[in-house]
């Protein structure tokens, strides 16, 4: 085994293949993620705030990701009007999962900031936008966090499912190596699919103690 | 586009034969209950072993975790090209991506069954055997039931992609279509699939809902 991975990456076409797709890969998986967060921040908000939104809300959210990553790739362009080929639909689909993922935890974390600290930030004369982006905002990180690691790593898992549908990532090595009958290239790209994801994931662990530097000074 | 999709699902001749829709989705099912039962029949006891003694906690998270990561399109074709074309290790590879879920579903219920009520099982004189089966096992079913749902999601997407390496289905409709550039055809499976996926979760929560005593019913279902 060892052998072969040395001879898969002597070949200079090899090892630009599997850059080229890794790159991709990382753009696929982690431009959703940010999207996403993005989309669920007002929507889960919006559930917070408005009581009976939320179970609607939720509803929708929990029927989008029930939907297979696959046929969800397949649906979006005949819905949004984008090419059947457009690494946009990944973008779009992991997107929506994304958000679908996030949308009860913003929830649960705004509904859980203390009621005397928001009473103490209005009372400063914070107004509710404020309020709402340097107060409850990060003291909803920490619950915030658990379900962000958990998106992460599905978009990297899922993105490769793309490749079916003709679109880059390293699901490539998936089909180029089931084609060839070449088992070298499946392993290295598992293999790098799940180094991907523990990395990506080291990393958010180390955005989350930077954004929340009150819990290492409780600990102290 | 609309059009084009509601005359391919509209067409009775898409729906009859080897490769219709009708046959296709029954397969799809099929491949569904069968990968989840046979998941479920190793996940399960694996999951009330290690949650009832504690041991291998520990792995059970990591590789959970791990798993999660898993593509699961290198493992279908991983597994292929190792044990040859066919059902058997396309199916296999939906067995092992379904085991975790269930594992860490029936794990997670054991151990956070009420230690009040475990407390009070083992003063009243139970055995170890009458825990678990009269206490532990009976909390553990509201999340039990989730790793099975979250298994048979998997399962449904994970059909659908194995098409690529020679499994029937519903996926197998899908790729034929990309094969010809059949756009009506793909979305026509491609919603197939979804409503599928839509219509196990459906079912298998109502069947949680009927086996989960009532009492253990979370009291928030209650308000209103």
């Amino acid at each position: 085994m060892i052998d072969e991975l040395i001879r898969f990456f002597a070949s200079p076409s090899n090892r630009e293949l599997v850059v080229g797709q890794l790159g991709e890969h990382i753009y696929l998986s982690l431009v959703p993620l940010v999207l996403g967060v993005l989309l669920a921040l007002p929507l889960g908000r919006l559930a917070q705030r408005v009581r009976w939104l939320r179970g609607p809300l939720q509803g929708t959210a929990n029927a989008f990701y029930t939907v297979p990553s696959l046929a969800l790739f397949v649906l979006i362009p005949g819905i949004v009007g984008t090419p059947l080929l457009s690494p946009l639909n990944v973008v779009i689909a992991l997107s929506i999962y994304t958000a679908a993922l996030l949308l009860g935890p913003v929830a649960d974390a705004l509904e859980s900031v203390p009621a005397h600290i928001t009473a103490a930030a209005t009372a400063l004369g914070y107004r509710p936008r404020r309020l709402f982006l340097s107060v409850e905002l990060p003291l909803s990180v920490p619950v915030l966090a658990a379900a962000v690691r958990v998106a992460s790593v599905s978009n990297i898992s899922l993105v490769s499912v793309g490749a079916l549908v003709g679109i880059g990532g390293l699901g490539r090595l998936f089909t180029d190596g089931f084609q060839r009958d070449y088992l070298v290239e499946i392993v290295v790209g598992i293999v790098l699919t799940l180094l991907l994801a523990l990395v990506v994931d080291l990393l958010l662990v180390a955005l989350w103690r930077v954004l929340t530097p009150w819990t290492r000074a409780e600990r102290a | 586009m609309i059009g084009e999709l509601v005359a391919w699902l509209t067409n009775p001749a898409n729906w009859t034969g080897q490769g219709g829709i009708l046959v296709q989705t029954l397969l799809h099912l099929y491949y569904c209950v069968v990968s989840v039962a046979v998941a479920a029949l190793v996940g399960v006891p694996l999951g009330v072993y290690i949650g009832h003694t504690g041991r291998g906690a520990v792995f059970v998270v990591g590789a959970s975790n791990a798993m999660r990561a898993l593509p699961t399109l290198g493992v279908v074709t991983l597994l292929v090209l190792c044990f040859g074309l066919g059902e058997a290790p396309a199916l296999a590879g939906l067995v092992i991506l379904a085991v975790p879920a269930i594992v860490s579903g029936t794990y997670a219920g054991i151990t956070n069954a009420p230690p009040d009520a475990v407390d009070a099982a083992r003063g009243m004189g139970m055995t170890s055997w009458q825990r678990l089966w009269q206490v532990e096992l009976p909390n553990a079913l509201p999340l039990l039931f989730g790793g099975v749902r979250s298994a048979m999601l998997q399962v449904v997407a994970t059909a659908a992609v194995a098409a690529y390496v020679g499994l029937g289905g519903l996926g197998r409709i899908l790729l034929d279509g990309l094969k010809i550039s059949d756009y009506a055809q793909m979305a026509g499976a491609a919603i197939m699939i979804a409503l599928l996926a839509v219509l196990l979760d459906l079912v298998l929560a109502g069947v949680s809902r009927r086996l989960i005593p009532r009492g253990l019913v979370p009291a928030t279902r209650n308000r209103r």
